[in-house]
């Protein structure tokens, strides 16, 4: 049978779409890893960027799933069930996400105009004002560049969360190289892929719609690895 | 992880020292095949493309769009076509440093000052002399920048390859390591890839300094 017949077959198996190890469950399953991981690393992440931007770059030598492994090391026996695979992939996942967003605030609020903030001190706004009025703003363009970095890293990398054996898109890939399934491997690609530039092109649109009308959205300086 | 197992057990290491510079090699070769044929392309679509805006803009986007897509999403998409192969190994990951290097060959080019174009115009170089010794030498940091992602880049991503049965230090990490509950094969696979990594950076910096000396000098100067 051909792989386009193999591929029709696997798509009609209705169990291949809802059943426990079919693609609706695996997708909401990376979702959640991704969208805990990418909030986790904006609370830490953005609070730091913003308090040295506004009173004040890396490079990503660590493979990711080296850092998976590290932690793996670490707490796999610390913690037995969740120390496997859920906290290595949610430890891994975060730091990747926090660097692009520290950088990107930092940077942001550091090219806002000292003009504007100098106008803005001058019209009596104090600190806290300052910050939430005229500098995040302005550097917005920069802050949300940063968080699409980011989440398009986390929604690729979360694919290697099956490497552990926890589930995410990546278990249709893994499964599929493993038990020769061409069908169950293509879609996991399949969706991986489309959900991953759904997440870059959801992102830019966020920025587009975010940003003061007054200011173009800058390029991208996004050029960050996908895992 | 077995309990009581060490991070690191020197004797193993001590004992696999063969294993492991064979890995380091493997996992030297793929990055440097990715990386040479990557840049060979990447360098020739730069410049049929950078005259014409609309293709640069386009392909400035795409990439970037393309960019997005996992790593082992590409491998998986190649399964079916090239197999658990080198070879689906390699077109991953020359894709991604197509990705990276055209890109930055083409903002390199793009960065050239319109006057020092001209100026060099009106001496009488001609378009290939232009291009070798005005644009290429202006353009050689962006291009270097290029050159260091996409190395940093693809040192990672080798290590994903030990999922479609290549690897280099990733086989270490995955197979010996993770698959293997042996936590010593994790940290040497991990702490190599990251030295690695971090020597191909410095490399390419270095060398940055060596082909424009100018900019030392200015430096120094300043």
């Amino acid at each position: 049978m051909t792989f386009i017949g193999e591929l029709a077959t696997w798509l009609s198996t209705p169990a291949n779409w809802v059943g426990s190890d079919g693609m609706l469950p695996r997708l909401v399953e990376h979702l959640a890893f991704s969208g805990g991981s990418l909030l986790i690393a904006v609370l830490v992440a953005l609070p730091i960027g913003l308090a040295i931007g506004h009173t004040g770059r890396g490079g990503r030598a660590l493979p990711t799933l080296g850092l998976l492994g590290i932690v793996l090391t670490i707490t796999a026996n610390w913690w037995p069930p969740l120390g496997f695979f859920l906290i290595p992939t949610i430890v891994a996942l975060v730091a990747l996400a926090i660097p692009p967003i520290v950088t990107n605030t930092y940077a942001g609020l550091r090219e806002v105009d000292p003009e504007a903030i100098e106008a803005g001190r001058g019209m009596g706004m104090r600190e806290l004002e300052l910050l939430r009025q005229v500098e995040i703003p302005l550097a917005l363009p920069s802050i949300l560049t940063g968080l699409r970095v980011s989440a398009v890293q986390v929604v690729a990398t979360a694919t290697l969360a099956a490497v552990l054996g926890a589930g995410g898109l990546g278990r249709l890939i893994i499964d599929g190289i493993a038990q020769q399934d061409d069908p169950e491997l293509f879609m996991g690609a399949v969706l991986v892929g489309l959900l991953a530039i759904a997440t870059e092109l959801g992102f830019a649109w966020l920025q587009r719609r975010a940003v003061s009308p007054g200011m173009r959205p800058e390029r991208a300086s996004g050029t960050e690895p996908a895992a | 992880m077995p309990p009581g197992e060490p991070f690191i057990r020197p004797d193993w290491v001590v004992n696999n020292l063969d294993v492991i510079w064979q890995r380091l090699i493997e996992h030297v070769e793929m990055t440097l095949t990715a990386v040479v044929v990557g840049f060979v392309i990447s360098f020739a679509a730069a410049l049929i493309i950078r005259r014409r805006r609309r293709a640069t803009a386009a392909v400035i986007g795409v990439t970037g769009i393309l960019y997005a897509i996992p790593s082992l999403a590409l491998f998986a998409f190649l399964i079916p076509v090239t197999g658990l192969s080198f070879l689906t190994a390699e077109i991953a990951l020359t894709s991604y440093t197509l990705l990276i290097l055209i890109r930055n060959v083409l903002l390199g080019l793009e960065a050239v000052p319109p006057d020092v174009v001209e100026a060099a115009v009106g001496m009488g170089y001609t378009p290939r002399q232009l291009l070798w010794r005005v644009e290429l030498p202006i353009a050689v940091p962006l291009i270097v920048a290029g050159l260091r992602i996409a190395t940093v880049t693809t040192v990672g991503l080798v290590t994903v390859t030990a999922l479609i049965g290549q690897g280099g230090l990733g086989y270490l990490i995955v197979v010996t390591g993770i698959n293997g509950f042996f936590p010593t094969a994790i940290w040497v696979g991990s702490l190599l890839s990251i030295a690695l990594a971090v020597v191909a950076d410095f490399g390419l910096l270095w060398t940055q300094g060596r082909l424009t000396p100018w900019a030392q000098s200015r430096r120094s100067a300043a």
